[in-house]
């Protein structure tokens, strides 16, 4: 799944830049060139990737990444899906909701090495075959948006909302739904999809 | 994102040990406050040493109050029964913060250590004493509203952003920190500092020390709220709030605690509010003068001379509210 981030060449960059280092100071072993092969060990061991478990929507994977990669970009950029969207990046909009191990989070402040061992679901986890999850159904039904941007991570946030047991009235659902805005301005026919897709007792 | 290098820690001993080693590493936990300071080239640590394995996520309620994990995620510690039905002033400042993802990632240490949302500090073009000391401060004479007004001095006028550490600190918790010298406490209100001259130094931590976890008090507290003003009616920080704890007895109060947050560098206890409420029956009088007590010594800068009037409206809104 990783193979587009590994180094073309095959060997690290990490044992690249080692054996650079090495045939130089074969070459002379002078005190500054010692003191750069250190600097190339720390240089090296930025770019290190770590390894990394998670089951994503089902699915066991072993990865290896980088440690600034978010999660938000190991499913968009490295694993290719793109359901969940960035809209901030900065924690602020909740475009980037996802749920690991069955809470919602902002993707885009977890770094992905973070996740190690959990469980992660995206909005394309959601559906079963072509039977949509309910509350999938439930924004379709009251059109619980207009551009759609914000849609995947109001879904997956809502979801959760019914779920800790924090949508018993419209009031709350606004007060537990607030970290997605949603700049369409759908609002109301979101909070009627959470209200019918909570009363309709099959969101877990 | 400036690349850094990574470990994952599974006991204090050890995550205490790697921080020792060097010098620009940084302990996280939740990220939610560091990651995006990274996104945003505030901070570059060298070396991030992941703290989530160590073994500090429990609630622990004995004769002598509750002990809460550095790593209790803020969403559990809002929904905790024990501490819902005891210190419910914790649990609704809690909830007043952020938003119910970051509830879920931020943890009860790393609330502590959150830095300030002043827009000075996170401009890198920008001047500010914290980020880059003895750069100056732009938000003296910039765009102030949102800023301090007890307890500034000339280097810096940011507030703490916290909800939590209000509350925390009208509960008279304690903070459990562990070192290499072994382990000690610190009053919640000497956590944090007021920016003095040296407003990049932000806590009473010692370098490689770790908080292990917050204990808060039994208190007789029976009427308690947290009143957060702000901009919008969620999701954003606080222009002030307000937590109060009164213990009333035959009308009178026994004891009050309030602390106010959105005011000052750290959360701000109203002691002379507190002496002044002992002993009294609370009528709307007694109110009005608590909150003229509670002002009376703000300084303000250009844009937020009306958190005066504001602090003022939140403390009797407050108190009407917890006796209610």
């Amino acid at each position: 799944m990783d193979n587009n981030h590994q180094n073309p060449a095959g060997g690290s960059r990490r044992d690249f830049l080692k054996k650079s280092t090495a045939v130089a100071a074969l070459a002379s072993l002078t005190p500054a060139l010692v003191k750069a092969g250190e600097n190339d060990e720390k240089i090296a061991a930025y770019f290190e990737k770590v390894p990394l478990e998670i089951e994503l929507n089902g699915k066991k994977l072993k990865l290896e990444v980088e440690p600034r990669v978010t999660l938000l970009d190991l499913l968009r950029e490295h694993l290719g899906l793109t359901g969940t969207k960035k809209g901030c990046d900065h924690g602020q909009c909740g475009c980037c909701t996802v749920h690991v191990d069955g809470k919602r989070v902002n993707s885009c402040l977890s770094l992905a090495v973070m996740n190690h061992g959990k469980k992660i679901t995206t909005i394309e986890g959601l559906a079963d075959g072509d039977t949509l999850h309910p509350m999938q159904a439930a924004f379709l039904k009251h059109d619980g948006f207009q551009c759609g941007y914000c849609t995947p991570g109001q879904i997956m946030s809502a979801i959760c909302c019914v779920r800790e047991g924090h949508a018993n009235t419209p009031q709350e659902i606004r007060e537990y739904m607030s970290g997605n805005i949603c700049r369409c301005g759908a609002y109301p026919n979101i909070i009627d999809a959470i209200v019918e897709a909570k009363n309709g007792g099959q969101v877990s | 994102m400036i690349n850094f290098e990574y470990t994952r820690t599974f006991s204090a001993k050890a995550a205490i040990d790697a921080l020792a080693k060097n010098k620009s590493a940084q302990f996280i936990a939740g990220g939610t406050n560091l990651v995006d300071l990274m996104k945003k080239g505030v901070m570059a640590p060298q070396r991030l040493i992941d703290i989530n394995g160590l073994p500090l996520k429990d609630i622990k309620a004995d004769a002598t109050g509750i002990t809460i994990g550095a790593l209790v995620p803020n969403s559990t510690a809002a929904e905790n029964a024990a501490i819902k039905t005891n210190y419910p002033l914790l649990a609704m400042a809690i909830n007043a913060g952020a938003s119910a993802q970051l509830r879920n990632m931020a943890t009860v240490g790393g609330n502590m250590m959150q830095r300030t949302r002043c827009p000075y500090f996170y401009d890198t073009t920008m001047p500010c004493n914290k980020r880059n000391p003895g750069s100056g401060c732009g938000a003296k004479n910039g765009y102030n509203r949102m800023h301090a007004i007890f307890g500034t001095s000339e280097s810096c006028i940011a507030v703490h952003p916290s909800d939590m550490c209000v509350a925390m600190a009208a509960l008279n918790a304690t903070v459990l920190v562990s070192g290499k010298k072994g382990n000690r406490k610190i009053v919640f209100t000497d956590f944090h500092r007021l920016p003095s001259t040296t407003p990049h130094i932000e806590t009473n931590l010692q370098a490689g020390e770790l908080i292990t976890g917050v204990h808060i008090p039994k208190n007789n507290f029976n009427k308690s709220y947290y009143l957060k003003i702000r901009d919008r009616l969620s999701y954003a920080f606080a222009l002030v709030s307000v937590a109060v704890g009164l213990e009333i007895k035959d009308e009178k109060v026994i004891k009050a605690s309030l602390a106010m947050g959105g005011v000052a560098h750290k959360p701000w206890r109203l002691p002379a509010v507190e002496k002044f409420l002992v002993g009294k029956k609370i009528t709307p009088e007694i109110i009005e003068q608590a909150a003229e007590l509670g002002l009376q010594n703000a300084v303000t800068v250009e844009h937020n001379a009306y958190k005066v009037k504001l602090g003022k409206a939140a403390i009797k809104e407050a108190i009407t509210k917890a006796i209610a």
